[in-house]
């Protein structure tokens, strides 16, 4: 154990140093966590409609009114009239518009007949977001039209009533677990895998194996240098993050107790795996190559920017298998809903066998000889 | 349980039959020798010729093919970490940390060894002294010139008073005054303590100036073995003398092997030669009289005494420069082949 500490001093004595491992860490997590929570958190907004009123009857002027309101308050679209209909879809081809409505001939007669006329709206689908507030604006919008203006004496109509049991999470809160186990995973990519590589490359793994340090204290040793490593920049984003995107009582010591036995544990699972990865790998070039695959792989699926429930059956499979999504959701829960440690048992449990699985693996892989 | 190996008490390394292969390449074969305590014992041998993969069998980073070796009275299979106990080992390539200073570097190997608190600070002192190091104590490790850093292996390799050193190639890459320096702190490391010390190189001077005894490797395996004074006594001819004519001699080498006082004559090219004889002076005078009788000028003429180099020659048939192609290891470097 002594000679284990020895690697630890080594590894912290060059991280006091030279704190660029902790810096890059943290600068990715959290460009992140501003920059996606800010742009994807909004509502969509300022969306130019172009009106093509083919009409002209009353009718057509109550509609051409309330998308006027909807320009002017909700501000979902902003309406711009076109007389000619052709030119408005090249308008909308070109990119000028996101979407088109076209009010057609005979709207106002057909609909005093009865006759059920069709407003059209055409959207811009490369955009699916904006297509989409676009249309659900217009839907509410058509709907209001369609009420009747005195309203029965009796609603027969059932109401749905949606309470959300947390306060308002915007996408800012909820990237922020993401972002705590990113910056645990790049300090274990650059810490982890990268250095201990470099370090292997340079020789100076020999210097160590002349010694009489055993087996197991070298794996303990690289692994405990880099589970604090991993640590710090974890705590240092969750904290900054929990400021940044205001997470509410945050600094209850009981939560921040369980938020750092998760940090914790995720450390231990994701230095485990990269060691377990890198045990018999000797090229530098090789951690820097599979960087970009291994964030793919375990970030994306692991429901830290949009829901597993949203993936495909194979996609979930993946997630199941990704310890991120064990992180994640532990973070999620204590974070966002302050539920405590018992929420996230599954989680733990998740976290603890991926890193008995790949320390063990490490440790039969891993050669106390060159 | 501690394997305890029965050896003689002057023993210090005992190597029997030992190999090693990388696939297809036999890289050290079936290779004994004895080293005695005390002793400076150089492996002299071109690169590629199985020193580097030798001196790391021995020091436990290479498991061996075949055979073993005791090492300070223990088992380098069996007693492994009993070895590293007692052995110092500066490697071939620099294995400190640049970004540690010199002081850190030797306190940390110090903890390696299981060197801690008061003990630590005073070994790293003490050797930061012996090296002349100690006004660099805080500079970085990458901050010092090739010879420093040299100086800073060795304090590292002997942190924990070791019974064994082993040097693998400690000059290479090292300018003139930095390879003096390195020699005069090894000289030193024996005349002082009486530790065994164990070096490779391919530097004919450095094994002659340095070493007790001199095993001269190639191909992976010793060709000789013996003190440098008794290698070179034993190639015919005392001393060489090089001769180059102008024009070329009529009947080449012929021409010089029959002289009374040539042993043997060798054609170097260029109408250069190279002529051993037990009698130097005379033989000289012989090739000035031969070069008047053919009227051929002499553009030059030297004449040294046998070198280990003349040794090396004598028993590989090729210089030290000039590693045949069939045993420079191909692929080596994939299979991890550190010849």
């Amino acid at each position: 154990m002594k000679r284990a500490l020895a690697l630890v001093e080594r590894d912290m004595r060059k991280f006091r140093r030279s704190p660029a491992l902790l810096v890059s860490s943290m600068v990715l997590p959290l460009l992140q966590l501003i920059i996606l929570g800010n742009a994807f958190g909004g509502n969509i907004k300022n969306v130019i409609l172009g009106v093509v009123n083919l009409d002209h009857g009353p009718e057509s002027v109550t509609v051409m009114e309330r998308v006027r309101a909807v320009g002017a308050n909700a501000r979902t679209f902003l309406p711009t009239d076109y007389t000619d209909q052709g030119a408005a879809l090249t308008d909308l081809r070109k990119g000028a518009l996101g979407g088109v409505l076209i009010i057609p001939q005979h709207y106002s007669r057909d609909l005093l007949e009865q006759h059920q006329p069709h407003l059209a709206l055409i959207t811009d689908n490369t955009d699916r977001s904006v297509a989409g507030a676009v249309g659900e604006q217009m839907s509410t919008l058509v709907a209001s039209i369609n009420a009747p203006q005195v309203p029965p004496r009796e609603a027969p109509q059932a109401a749905l009533d949606v309470v959300e049991v947390y306060p308002y999470i915007d996408y800012m809160k909820y990237l922020l677990p993401g972002s705590v186990s990113l910056a645990i995973f790049v300090t274990a990519m650059i810490g982890g895998g990268m250095l201990f590589i470099d370090d292997k490359s340079r020789g100076l793994h020999e210097g160590y194996m002349v010694t009489p340090i055993t087996k197991w204290e070298l794996i303990l040793g690289f692994n405990l240098s880099g589970v604090i490593k991993a640590m710090l920049a974890g705590e240092t984003v969750l904290v900054l993050g929990a400021v940044v995107a205001g997470i509410p009582n945050f600094f209850q010591p009981v939560r921040v107790l369980e938020l750092t036995l998760m940090v914790g544990l995720t450390s231990v699972a994701l230095i485990g795996m990269m060691f377990f990865i890198m045990a018999r790998i000797s090229d530098p070039l090789v951690p820097r190559a599979i960087f970009g695959v291994l964030n793919t792989l375990l970030f994306f699926p692991s429901g830290a920017v949009y829901p597993i429930a949203g993936f495909p059956r194979w996609l979930r499979w993946l997630s199941a298998a990704d310890p991120f999504t064990y992180a994640v959701h532990a973070f999620r829960s204590l974070l966002l809903k302050d539920i405590g440690i018992s929420a996230v048992t599954n989680d733990i449990f998740a976290l603890t066998l991926t890193s008995v699985i790949v320390l063990s693996g490490a440790t039969l892989l891993f050669r106390r000889t060159l | 349980m501690e394997a305890q190996i029965q050896t003689a008490d002057s023993v210090a390394i005992s190597v029997q039959g030992i190999s090693k292969r990388f696939g297809a390449l036999l890289a050290v074969d079936n290779v004994s020798f004895t080293v005695a305590k005390g002793e400076i014992f150089g492996l002299l041998g071109p690169n590629g010729a199985g020193k580097s993969t030798l001196i790391r069998m021995l020091t436990t980073l290479v498991p061996p093919t075949g055979g073993t070796a005791v090492v300070a009275g223990h088992d380098i299979i069996h007693d492994a970490n009993a070895v590293r106990e007692r052995i110092g080992v500066i490697p071939q390539n620099m294995t400190s940390d640049p970004e540690l200073t010199c002081a850190e570097n030797i306190g940390i190997h110090a903890r390696l060894y299981g060197i801690t608190g008061a003990e630590r600070r005073r070994r790293t002192a003490e050797l930061l002294e012996a090296v002349g190091l100690t006004d660099r104590a805080n500079a970085l490790a990458s901050t010092l010139s090739g010879g420093m850093r040299r100086r800073l292996e060795i304090a590292r390799g002997m942190v924990h008073n070791p019974q064994i050193l082993f040097l693998d190639e400690p000059t290479t890459g090292l300018d003139p005054a930095s390879r003096i320096s390195v020699w005069e702190m090894i000289t030193h490391l024996r005349s002082e303590q009486g530790r065994t010390l164990f070096l490779t190189t391919h530097y004919m001077d450095e094994a002659d100036r340095l070493c007790d005894r001199v095993a001269i490797v190639d191909r992976g395996r010793i060709v000789a073995m013996d003190t440098p004074v008794a290698l070179k006594s034993s190639v015919p001819g005392a001393s060489r003398i090089e001769v180059q004519f102008e024009p070329d001699l009529p009947h080449g080498a012929s021409d010089l092997e029959k002289l009374p006082a040539a042993q043997s004559v060798r054609a170097l090219g260029s109408a250069t030669y190279r002529i051993s004889s037990d009698r130097g002076p005379a033989s000289a005078i012989e090739i000035v009289e031969l070069a008047r009788g053919l009227k051929l000028e002499l553009k030059s003429l030297s004449v040294l005494s046998t070198s280990l180099d003349d040794v090396f020659l004598h028993y590989t048939g090729h210089g030290l420069t000039e590693m045949p192609e069939a045993a420079v290891p191909s692929g080596a470097g994939k299979k991890g082949a550190t010849r």
